[in-house]
Formats: C-alpha cells, sequence, structure tokens
C-alpha cells in the first residue's frame, strides 16, 4: 500500500465517523467540534487529490472561520441538548436511517455504473498543476472574473443582512 | 491508485449522513451543520472530478461553494440568534405558530 | 483583456443595479433620516433599469468570457425582474413604516435581491445559475425575518432558510455529478454532448438531484412545504416580491438550460418527471388553496398551482411552450403583485387583519379596493379578457401541439376548481356584512404600483398578441 492510499484511508475513516458523530451526538458542541474534525478529515482527502489550495481554504475557511462561527453562536445561545435522541420517536428515526442507507446504495450503484470512464486511469496527469493557487487564481481573474465580481456582492448582501437580523435595536 | 469510487463513496455516505441529519435532529443548529455536511459532501464529488479529470473548473466551484456557505452561515446563525431572542429556544418543535 | 468596453454596455444594466446597490449603502451611512429618500430613490433606480434593458433589447452579446448572455429573451427578463421590483418598491414605502421596519437596509436587500435574479437569467454556465440563485436566496431569508420583533416573520425566515439551503445542497450534489459526466458545468457543453449524456446515468442521477433541489426554489409539489408558511409568515410587500420576480428569476434558470436543448430538437426526457410536478402541483394547490381561511395563505397554494401550470409548458418541450412560460410569468407577476398591494393596504397594523372574514363587506366601504381586489381575482382565476386567461391559453395550447392534450386537460380541471376559492373571495366582499370598520392606509405610492399592476394586467388581456410576439421574436 501505497503512502497516499494509506492516507487516504485515515482521513477517510476519520471524516466518516465524525460525520455520524455529527448528527447522533447530544450536545450541539459535540457536534460542532466533530464537524471541524470531520472539515480537517476531509482537507486531507483534498491533499491526497492534489488540491493544496482547496485543502488549505478548507482548513482556513471552513474549520477555522464558519466553524468559529457556529462554536461562538452555540455558546451565546446554550441550546439544551436532546436528552433523547435515539429514544424519542425511534421508529421514525429508524426509518429515516433505514432509507438512508437504501438511498446510499441506489446512489453507489448509479455513481459506479457512471464511472466506468475512469477506471482506467487515476488521477489525470495534469491534476497536479490543476490544484496549485497560481492556476485556480488565474482562472478566477480571468475566465471567471463575473462570478467572482458577483460573490463580492453576495458577501456584501449577506453581511448587511446578517447584521440587520442579529442587531438588538436600530436607533 | 485509489479508485475513484472510493472517493465517491465517501462523499456520498457524508451526502446521506447529512440528508438524515436535517430529518431526523430537532435542534436549528444542529439541522444547519447537517446541511453543511451536505455541502462538503458535494465539494468532494467536485475535487475528486476536477482532480481525475484534471480539470480547473471543479476547484473552481468549490471556492464559490466556500463563499456561498460562508454567506449562508453568517445569516442563518443570524436568524438563529434572532429567533432564540424572541422565543428563548431552537427547539424546531416549538417554532411552530405556522403549521408546517 | 477578459472584457471590453463593448461588454461593459451589453452589461449595464446589472452594472447599475450594482452601482445602485453601492450608491444606496452610502446614501443611507451619509443622509439622516434617508429611508424617507431611499424608496423613491430604489423606484427610480429600478425603473432606469428596466429602461436601459428595454433599450438593449437587441443588443445580444456574450460577454466576460462566455459566462454571461444578454440582449433578446434575457433582457425581457431583465424588464421583468427590475420593473415588478419598482413596483415592490413602491408598494413597500407605507407598508414597512406602517410594519415598523422602516430602514434603508430593506431596499438594499431589495436591491441585492434583484442583483441575483438578474445574474440567472443572463447564465451560460451553472455556476452563474448557482450562484445568482443564493444571492436572490440570501436576501430573501433575510427579507422574510426582516420584521425581527415578530414571531412569525422570523419562524417564516428560519423555515426558508433551513429547507432552503437543503435544497441547494441538493442542488450542489447534483451538480458536482453533472460535472463528473460532462467535464464543465457549460450549458453549450451540455447540448454539444447531449446525446451521449442521455444514456450516462451519472448524468441523469445529477439532473435528478438538480430537479429536486430546484423544485423547492420554484415551489413545485412535493417540496412545497415551506411556501405557505413562508409567504404568510414575512412581511407582505416581502412576500408581493418573492412570490413574483424570485419565482420568474427561478424560471428562469429552467429556461436557459432547457431552451437551447428544446432548440436543437433533441428528445426530452425530461418530460415524465416535469409532467408529473406540473400535475401535482396543479391539483394539490388548488385543492388545498379551496379550505385556507388566510388570504395570503390561500394566494400561496394558488401560486403553487401557477408554477404547475407553467410547467407545462416546459413539458411540452417546444418554442410555443417556453414562450407561453415566459408571457405566463410576466401576467402572473402583476396579478400578484396587485394582489399583495391591496393586502398590504388592508392589513392592519399588527400585521393581522388577512382573514377572509376581514373582507367582509368590503364591497361597500372600499368600492375602488375590492372592484380592484375583485378584478384581480378575475384575472388570477383565468377569466377574459384578463392576463390570467392568455397566459393559460398559450401554455395549454403549447401542450395541445405537443400531444399532450390529457396534460391540458388536468390543466383545464384545475383551473376550474380554482375559481371556486378566488370567486368566494369576491362574494365575501360583495355579499356578507359586518359593522367592523376596515381601516386602510392611505398611501398614494402603493395606489400607484396597484394602478400600474392592474392596467398591465387590463393591457396583457387586451392586446396578448403583441407582447407574445414580442417574446417570439428573441428567439
Amino acid at each position: 500500500m501505497s503512502l497516499e492510499s494509506v492516507l487516504f484511508y485515515f482521513f477517510a475513516a476519520i471524516s466518516i465517523v465524525t460525520s455520524i458523530l455529527v448528527i447522533s451526538s447530544k450536545n450541539p458542541v459535540l457536534s460542532a467540534l466533530s464537524l471541524i474534525l470531520n472539515f480537517a478529515g476531509l482537507a486531507g482527502v483534498y491533499l491526497t487529490l492534489y488540491a493544496q489550495f482547496i485543502a488549505v481554504v478548507q482548513v482556513i475557511v471552513y474549520a477555522g472561520a464558519i466553524m468559529v462561527l457556529f462554536l461562538f453562536v452555540i455558546m451565546l445561545i446554550r441550546p439544551e441538548a436532546e436528552r433523547n435522541y435515539f429514544q424519542e420517536r425511534k421508529s421514525f428515526k429508524m426509518l429515516t436511517i433505514g432509507i438512508g442507507v437504501i438511498v446510499l446504495g441506489q446512489l453507489m450503484f448509479l455513481i459506479i455504473s457512471g464511472t466506468s470512464m475512469f477506471t482506467s486511469g487515476g488521477h489525470s496527469e495534469q491534476s497536479l498543476e490543476v490544484g496549485t493557487v497560481e492556476r485556480i487564481g488565474w482562472e478566477l481573474m480571468t475566465s471567471y472574473l463575473l462570478p467572482f465580481e458577483a460573490i463580492g456582492f453576495l458577501l456584501l448582501a449577506a453581511s448587511i443582512g446578517a447584521m440587520v437580523l442579529a442587531k438588538k435595536k436600530f436607533e | 491508485m485509489i479508485p475513484i469510487e472510493h472517493y465517491l463513496f465517501l462523499s456520498s455516505f457524508m451526502f446521506v449522513t447529512g440528508v438524515v441529519g436535517v430529518i431526523t435532529r430537532r435542534n436549528a443548529i444542529v439541522v444547519f451543520m447537517s446541511i453543511e455536511l451536505m455541502l462538503n459532501s458535494a465539494n468532494l464529488v467536485f475535487v475528486t472530478f476536477s482532480s481525475y479529470l484534471g480539470n480547473v473548473t471543479g476547484q473552481l466551484v468549490v471556492f464559490f461553494v466556500m463563499a456561498v456557505a460562508a454567506a449562508e452561515a453568517a445569516v442563518g446563525l443570524a436568524i438563529i440568534i434572532a429567533i432564540f431572542r424572541n422565543k428563548l429556544t431552537v427547539n424546531l418543535d416549538e417554532i411552530n405558530i405556522l403549521k408546517w | 483583456m477578459t472584457f471590453t468596453v463593448h461588454d461593459l454596455i451589453s452589461l449595464s444594466p446589472v452594472l447599475l443595479i450594482g452601482v445602485g446597490i453601492l450608491a444606496t449603502l452610502i446614501i443611507e451611512m451619509l443622509v439622516k433620516e434617508s429611508e424617507k429618500i431611499l424608496g423613491w430613490f430604489t423606484f427610480v433606480l429600478l425603473l432606469s433599469v428596466a429602461y436601459l434593458s428595454l433599450i438593449l433589447l437587441d443588443h445580444t452579446a456574450l460577454v466576460f468570457e462566455d459566462k454571461f448572455l444578454t440582449g433578446g429573451r434575457v433582457n425581457i427578463f431583465f424588464f421583468l425582474f427590475s420593473f415588478g421590483a419598482a413596483v415592490v418598491s413602491l408598494l413597500s414605502m407605507e407598508y414597512i413604516k406602517k410594519a415598523g421596519i422602516h430602514f434603508g437596509e430593506y431596499y438594499i436587500m431589495l436591491l441585492s435581491s434583484v442583483l441575483g435574479m438578474m445574474l440567472i437569467s443572463g447564465a451560460t454556465d451553472f455556476i452563474m445559475i448557482f450562484i445568482g440563485l443564493e444571492q436572490m436566496s440570501v436576501c430573501f431569508y433575510v427579507l422574510a425575518g426582516f420584521n425581527r420583533r415578530n414571531e412569525r416573520s422570523l419562524e417564516a425566515a428560519l423555515k426558508y432558510f433551513l429547507l432552503g439551503s437543503f435544497a441547494t445542497g441538493f442542488l450542489v450534489f447534483g451538480l458536482g455529478l453533472i460535472y463528473g459526466a460532462v467535464g464543465s458545468l457549460s450549458i453549450t457543453e451540455i447540448v454539444i454532448g447531449y446525446e451521449t449524456l442521455k444514456t450516462s446515468p451519472l448524468f441523469l442521477t445529477g439532473t435528478l438531484l438538480f430537479i429536486i433541489g430546484f423544485s423547492f426554489k420554484i415551489a413545485a409539489v412535493p417540496f412545497h412545504m415551506w411556501v405557505p408558511d413562508v409567504y404568510q409568515g414575512a412581511p407582505t410587500s416581502v412576500t408581493a416580491l418573492m412570490s413574483t420576480t424570485g419565482k420568474a428569476a427561478a424560471f428562469s434558470a429552467l429556461i436557459i438550460i432547457f431552451s437551447p436543448i428544446i432548440q436543437a430538437a433533441y428528445p426530452s426526457f425530461f418530460t415524465p418527471v416535469i409532467s408529473v410536478l406540473a400535475v401535482l402541483s396543479m391539483l394539490y394547490g388548488s385543492i388545498v388553496a379551496i379550505s385556507q381561511n388566510d388570504l395570503k395563505r390561500m394566494l400561496a397554494y394558488s401560486s403553487i398551482a401557477h408554477a404547475g401550470y407553467m410547467l407545462i409548458g416546459l413539458a411540452a418541450w417546444n418554442e410555443k411552450g417556453v414562450s407561453g412560460v415566459i408571457f405566463y410569468l410576466v401576467a402572473y407577476t402583476f396579478m400578484n403583485l396587485a394582489a399583495f398591494g391591496l393586502i398590504s393596504l388592508i392589513e392592519k397594523r399588527d400585521l393581522r387583519g388577512t382573514e377572509f372574514s376581514d373582507y367582509k363587506g368590503l364591497g361597500f366601504k372600499q368600492p375602488v379596493l375590492a372592484g380592484l381586489m375583485a378584478l384581480t381575482m378575475f384575472a388570477l382565476s383565468g377569466i377574459p379578457p384578463f392576463a390570467g386567461f392568455f397566459g393559460k391559453y398559450y401554455v395549454f395550447l403549447s401542450a395541445i401541439e405537443a400531444g399532450m392534450t390529457w396534460l391540458a386537460i388536468v390543466g383545464v380541471i384545475s383551473s376550474v376548481i380554482s375559481v371556486y376559492f378566488y370567486l368566494r373571495l369576491i362574494v365575501v366582499m360583495y355579499f356578507d356584512n359586518s359593522d367592523e370598520i376596515v381601516m386602510v392606509t392611505p398611501s398614494t405610492s402603493a395606489m400607484l404600483g396597484i394602478m400600474i399592476s392592474v392596467l398591465l394586467i387590463i393591457i396583457m388581456g387586451v392586446a396578448p398578441g403583441s407582447i407574445i410576439n414580442l417574446i417570439n421574436s428573441t428567439f
């Protein structure tokens, strides 16, 4: 087993375990911490795909900024733990999980029958060069200039909106 | 070499976990975290295909999805704080003056 | 050089909105009591955007490295969004004072959502559609919860936000699979590779997830649960915005994705899915609307039904259907703007007073308002000679031409059902009586907005041919 595969299965295992923890732990703080770990694991998975820039941004933006915001809000409002996650409405939850497993099976079946064209190669030769900051920055400033500018307006609108909603009172 | 199916299995698994979380959990913040899980699984699909196709578009989409997720997180958490101020709860079962 | 001056001119309606948002922000910061002028500022800005889009109607161009299309049909959508939003800004001025949310930020969010809609309607690429859709949705989440001391408004915002971003999750995952199958997210590439793609399971799964995510946004059954709650809980002027131009924007995305495939005369594999969504939406919306006692909620269910009628035009899979949908969208926008405008006038200070019982005897107390309301209800139920009738007519005609007569028949049955609950309001207004005094907010601006909408409904009903010709000429 190459180092790459070892790393992939290690990080993938972390992501799978923590994603289950996110939806099953009673305490929202634990959920948030598991989600941070999940994002860190995903960043590792991105590295095995040679997506260096995305891996770094994943840690800085997702695990760093967004999840800290989540934790702040959780601490601020101290939501009580959902005491009996698996006792209450047990049959409904089991049914949902059962349907989830079936949907997962179907998704995998469809995806596997659709990805036959990829089985020969593995990573494409260009993939090393595709994930660099230089390449992504270049694309953002040339062919994706308009979406890039549009995202600026989206973030502006979101920050104004968040301020309007969370402010205690207007003057 | 890791087969592409393994990456796609990981992402499908996270996606379905997220969906199950949204449907079963009652705490608005945990529901929102499950949605973040779904968005991340989609990001993994994009990065996987981007790498296997040697095509940069997928990673750009991930960049945009991250920005959108940040915007949604800001607005969503602001809504949750505002509703907590009014009702002192974020349990979705108790937030139901309007019938679902 | 990634763009030229020519690109900027073609894109000027979008740029003008962008500049307008920044200007609004600056006015809000610098001018004292800016709320008073911002309403009219927004109105004038949106009107000039609408005017600019009409001037540039023939200016078809692909700009910014083929990432955006302008001119022709796109500009008709630009016009619809900006003109519709201009009417909304007229309706809002007095209403947001009454509701206690008279802040400049309201207009910034309104303009930002219009920018998002415009970005959707000109997209040539799924990335642009996604960003535009999110921009619009984020603004709507905020606007729905704008009345942040009112529990109902906040609850509507929370439900809208959670279900909306849930749908976004499906949408993005679906896009990921489509990207894997095509190797690109550009619509042109998909049209080129359509013959091979339509048998690819990866592409089909992706498309299915994408359609699920999108059905949330256009409020089609079975992904409609948020609609009644959000339409009822949100401030009425905001409901007017999102039920009209917001829905039009989501449909414009479907139109720009499907119409190149339709034009290339490829057979459709979407038709079965879309017809099922259409039938479910029409019947469910019309039947459940009968039992509603709140006018806003009733209009919410009726908007689900209207989404169904519009989906018929897409299921028919021909160019007539597409232009029928565009005509329907324009007609529907102004009918709903008039209806919600009238509701916002009659609504009470504590934001109650939207029940049917509050309209008892309105025909004698407020003959003008009741008359306008009756006219709007006739138009919504599709009684000629108003705009609603021709919208349905063109859409059903396209289905019959496509050999899907059964779909048109279901549509007609559903519209017959819908006549019941629209006319019920008229009966309540003219044949019931109560001693309660109806307080109407005096507002010249809102009356102006309602008058414009009603006038357009009548014009579109009297001369539908010239408008449908204009739409057809943009193919």
